[in-house]
């Protein structure tokens, strides 16, 4: 029974939990719910992970309709291990939520916020598993209107406008995919991802096609916040309360870059995306511009927060080099980051909702003296800043490697130069905060007696992504092995989407 | 004909779509919004779209102008001038625009038979899904069983949207004594018309509810039709009285109830062996197993649109009454 | 000629959808976004069911005695679109309730300014 409906059961879950986490009530309830229903859906996800490696694809219809007639889920490694990255994260943050929230959204709320967050976990899981490309815009539909309540939720007013930018922003990049699919569709008939992939092929030089592919290439990237598009981020991160901030950071943008690499190595193809239509230039160009601008902007911030929305979309910036290089090493390279990236950003946005909450401030002043005040919250912080460095020994200096390596492989040596030079503008904003939690006094005006260190609730997930951080800074034989498997995949589907025009399914 | 009908609405729309740019009174753009929305409805019904018409109709001209009429009485009617040039978003609308019409030069032409998406997975709906599932109406076939996922997608969405609402807005229970009456109490003329539509508009509800089976129809039309009947009780009787006949938290209950009414339907499918929302296994025979799907989950829709529409009206009206706005 | 006729069709839906989009990026009004928002994704519609339509053909519901029936697919999809798109505009204008009375505007340049004074 298990094994028929493992590819669904992902999504069902918290879709089905979502309502009734709305009917509990009380946010106590609440909170344990979707805890467990997110625990459960993260085993699910490893089961699936673990089929999706030893047989490469997984497919089931829904409703018992075969594809292209009805709605396929279709997984394979990429999008299982990202799913595996997205559940984690959804667990972690909702035990964490629980005394965040207390500080930062009003109490008649709480339950609202556990089941918007529901809700995203429901939405970013269908965007992930499904194999048809209208039911994707209709998940991440679902995802982003989660997403926009729940930036809305904070407690400064600032993020009132936030949210009203990011759905405006989102609606139109949401628009942009649904007017791509729709030229794809109008030449093609199906809406199918396999099917597209092998009508699209026979279809050379169409110019709706071309369109049809800027287009969605466009509306991916609004919601991947990929640099000049990226305006919302910074002041939906920073306004948003703490927990919604660290799910965000970890998981919406991850699964926007997942729907990029589906559409340029499933359904379009490599030739097509990098050779004829020249894209592997732009996306270069816009990767190495994100990196430097945005670890720029990150490093003259006072606000914490804000640092790491900017730390955020430079990191990005690497995932999306990684691609551009059009390599297995770099596709890897930029799946393995997705992972890690999760690991990084959780950890470092939860150390910061842990500031805010004892402290009630996240200006870089506010650090003073914390190292001492608080210290497991603050070496947290340390570890998960030396990964985003790219410190041996974690996950972040794996990331860093596969792309200099990646790099090197074709004789970028520039690139692979840039690629080390960003860490340095990375150990000048992490540096910051450590100089100021380690190396200067409290500030006279905080009252010492309150500020000690974080419930163990936000604690324990904290360091568990720091564990993480090391344990698959040292053994990274789950991490790359599934990266390895996901990208060889995605190359080997991609050529055969090119090269066989032959066998078109009638 | 239908060309010259569909010309003529197209240049009408043209027209409305260029008056919203230039003016600056947002009660007469939100005005011209509705007619937008009427326009492409009938636009919609000369294009052979009747179910999406009907949609269109309710929803768009119906609750999205409700509900903007009801921001504008908070936020005031007039724009102010704008400080920045217009010349950068000119820019990227030609380029965007441009894009778009090099995109049409490669398009199947408009109306011919032999089009690409006429080819491959259309003849089986227009074919089969009379005997596969056995509605007379192809649409309600398509939504409801074989791109059923989808819907149940689309239900998240409408229950997504009031978590947002109610986040953000909330829902005061109304006193009686330190909250302004509001409606139009004084209007008997208002109050005897009311009091014989909103039955009518009731049945009419239920009537597309169970017949779109057969006919335009179906779960969505149904709820936004039935919540308007209701909004037209409020506007007539006040927030307080409509809050006694069907309560803020009723709603919120109805609305969870819809989604996992139609999560169920598949819940059940794959108790029965098949995959999730697979009708035919609901009955021994498939055919039935279709039509009692696809009547439950089409309720499931039916209840949580009423009820969320009805529910984000109910908090813009009380957001509309704390501003003392009649 | 033919071609015109062809295509005329898709071109003034892209002329409206432009429309829209402009609205949405130019406008300081926030309402008025919103407005130009939906504009931008009920022309998108337009495309979506223009496509479906085929020349003497019918509304795709079952009658006896016809055969040529109009696309039911794209009837579906713009379906789920359009609920879906009522969906974000009320989720906006609720922003846009709780922006005016956190502000006391909700024009863009000037809640931008009350921010950067921050």
């Amino acid at each position: 029974m298990l094994d028929q409906h493992l590819a669904a059961l992902p999504i069902l879950l918290p879709l089905i939990a979502a309502p009734i986490t709305l009917l509990l009530g009380r946010s106590l309830f609440a909170w344990v719910f979707a805890t467990a229903i997110s625990a459960i859906a993260c085993y699910f996800s490893w089961l699936l992970l673990s089929a999706a490696l030893t047989e490469s694809v997984l497919s089931y219809a829904v409703g018992g309709w075969p594809a292209p007639w009805g709605i396929e889920l279709r997984v394979d490694a990429a999008n299982a291990f990202v799913l595996l990255a997205v559940s984690a994260l959804s667990t972690l943050v909702l035990i964490y939520s629980k005394d965040s929230i207390e500080k930062e959204i009003e109490p008649s709320k709480h339950t609202l916020y556990y089941t918007a967050h529901m809700l995203c976990f429901a939405g970013l899981s269908g965007i992930l598993l499904t194999g048809d490309a209208f039911n994707l815009f209709v998940f991440l539909e679902v995802s982003s209107l989660a997403t926009y309540t729940l930036v809305s939720l904070g407690s400064d007013r600032r993020c009132l406008t936030a949210a009203f930018r990011y759905l405006v922003m989102g609606t139109i990049g949401a628009t942009f995919i649904l007017i791509g699919v729709g030229m794809l569709y109008m030449n093609t008939g199906t809406l199918n991802m396999l099917d597209l992939a092998h009508r699209i092929d026979i279809y050379e030089s169409n110019r709706t096609i071309n369109t049809g592919l800027a287009f969605i290439m466009v509306g991916v990237s609004i919601k991947l916040a990929l640099f000049p598009l990226h305006m919302w981020l910074p002041a939906a991160y920073t306004h948003a309360p703490s927990a919604v901030t660290a799910f965000l950071a970890s998981t919406a943008t991850k699964v926007a870059f997942y729907v990029m690499i589906r559409f340029i190595f499933t359904i379009f193809g490599l030739n097509y995306v990098f050779d004829e239509m020249g894209m592997d230039l732009i996306l270069m160009v816009l990767a190495i511009v994100a990196i430097f601008k945005c670890s720029y902007m990150a490093t003259v911030q006072s606000n914490v927060k804000t640092v790491l929305a900017y730390s955020s979309v430079a990191q990005i910036g690497y995932m999306i080099l990684g691609i551009s290089l059009g390599s297995v090493t770099g596709l890897m390279a930029g799946l393995i980051h997705i992972f890690n990236h999760a690991l990084m950003k959780g950890a470092l946005f939860m150390a910061v909702g842990a500031v805010f909450y004892r402290v009630g401030s996240v200006d870089i002043n506010a650090f003073k003296g914390l190292g001492k005040q608080m210290p497991l919250t603050m070496a947290a912080f340390t570890i998960a800043g030396l990964s985003i460095i790219g410190v041996p020994l974690t996950v972040g200096f794996i990331s860093k490697w596969y792309l200099v390596t990646a790099a090197l492989e074709q004789q970028h040596w520039i690139l692979a130069a840039l690629v080390l030079a960003g860490s340095l503008l990375a150990v000048i904003y992490i540096g910051r905060v450590i100089e100021a939690a380690y190396f200067q006094k409290p500030p006279a005006t905080q009252d010492s007696k309150q500020v000690k260190e974080a419930p163990w609730l936000m604690l324990a997930p904290m360091w568990a992504l720091v564990l993480a951080n090391i344990y698959f800074g040292v053994d990274t034989s789950l991490t790359t092995e599934a990266a390895r498997s996901a990208s060889e995949w995605l190359f080997q589907t991609s050529t055969i989407a090119a090269t066989s025009s032959a066998e078109v399914p009638q | 004909m239908g060309d010259l009908i569909d010309l003529v609405l197209l240049a009408m729309l043209a027209i409305t779509a260029l008056q919203m740019i230039f003016l600056k009174d947002l009660f007469a753009v939100v005005m011209l919004f509705g007619i937008f929305s009427f326009l492409s409805a009938l636009i919609f019904i000369n294009l052979d779209a009747v179910d999406v018409a009907f949609t269109e109709a309710s929803v768009g001209a119906g609750i999205s102008t409700v509900l903007m009429l009801g921001t504008l009485a908070i936020t005031g009617r007039k724009e102010k001038k704008s400080a920045h040039s217009s010349f950068l978003p000119l820019l990227v609308v030609c380029i965007t625009g441009a894009a778009l019409i090099y995109g049409t030069l490669d398009m199947p032409p408009f109306g011919h038979p032999n089009n690409p998406i006429h080819e491959h997975v259309a003849p089986r709906y227009i074919e089969e899904s009379p005997k596969e599932v056995g509605l007379p109406n192809m649409v309600t076939s398509v939504l409801a069983s074989y791109r059923g996922f989808d819907t149940l997608g689309e239900t998240v969405v409408v229950f997504a949207a009031l978590i947002g609402v109610l986040a953000l807005l909330g829902v005061r229970r109304q006193e009686e004594n330190d909250v302004p009456e509001s409606g139009f109490k004084a209007h008997h003329v208002l109050h005897v018309v009311a009091r014989f539509f909103i039955p009518l508009i009731i049945l009419f509800a239920l009537y597309v509810q169970f017949h779109g089976d057969f006919g335009p129809g179906g779960g969505f039309q149904a709820g936004v039709i039935a919540a308007a009947a209701f909004i037209l009780y409020t506007l007539v009787f006040g927030l307080s009285r409509s809050f006694s006949v069907v309560g803020p938290k009723f709603l919120q209950v109805l609305a969870s109830i819809g989604v996992l009414l139609y999560a169920s339907v598949g819940l059940f499918s794959m108790y029965k062996g098949g995959q999730f929302l697979d009708y035919s296994k609901l009955a021994t025979d498939p055919i039935v197993g279709q039509h009692y799907g696809i009547i439950v989950i089409e309720l499931g829709v039916g209840i949580t649109v009423f009820a969320v529409m009805l529910s984000i009206f109910y908090a813009f009206g009380s957001q509309a009454e704390r501003s003392n706005i009649q | 000629m033919n071609f015109i006729l062809d295509y005329y069709n898709y071109w003034i839906v892209v002329f409206l959808m432009m429309t829209g989009f402009y609205i949405v990026i130019s406008a300081n009004n926030l309402i008025k976004k919103i407005v130009g928002l939906n504009v931008f994704q009920t022309s998108v519609f337009m495309l979506y069911i223009s496509m479906g339509k085929v020349n003497g053909g019918t509304a795709p519901i079952l009658v006896d005695g016809v055969t040529l029936y109009s696309n039911p697919l794209p009837h579906v999809l713009i379906l789920t679109a359009i609920v879906v798109g009522v969906a974000t505009t009320s989720v906006g204008l609720a922003l846009i309730i709780r922006i005016k009375r956190a502000y006391g505007t909700v024009e863009e340049n000037e809640f931008e300014k009350q921010d950067d004074a921050i």
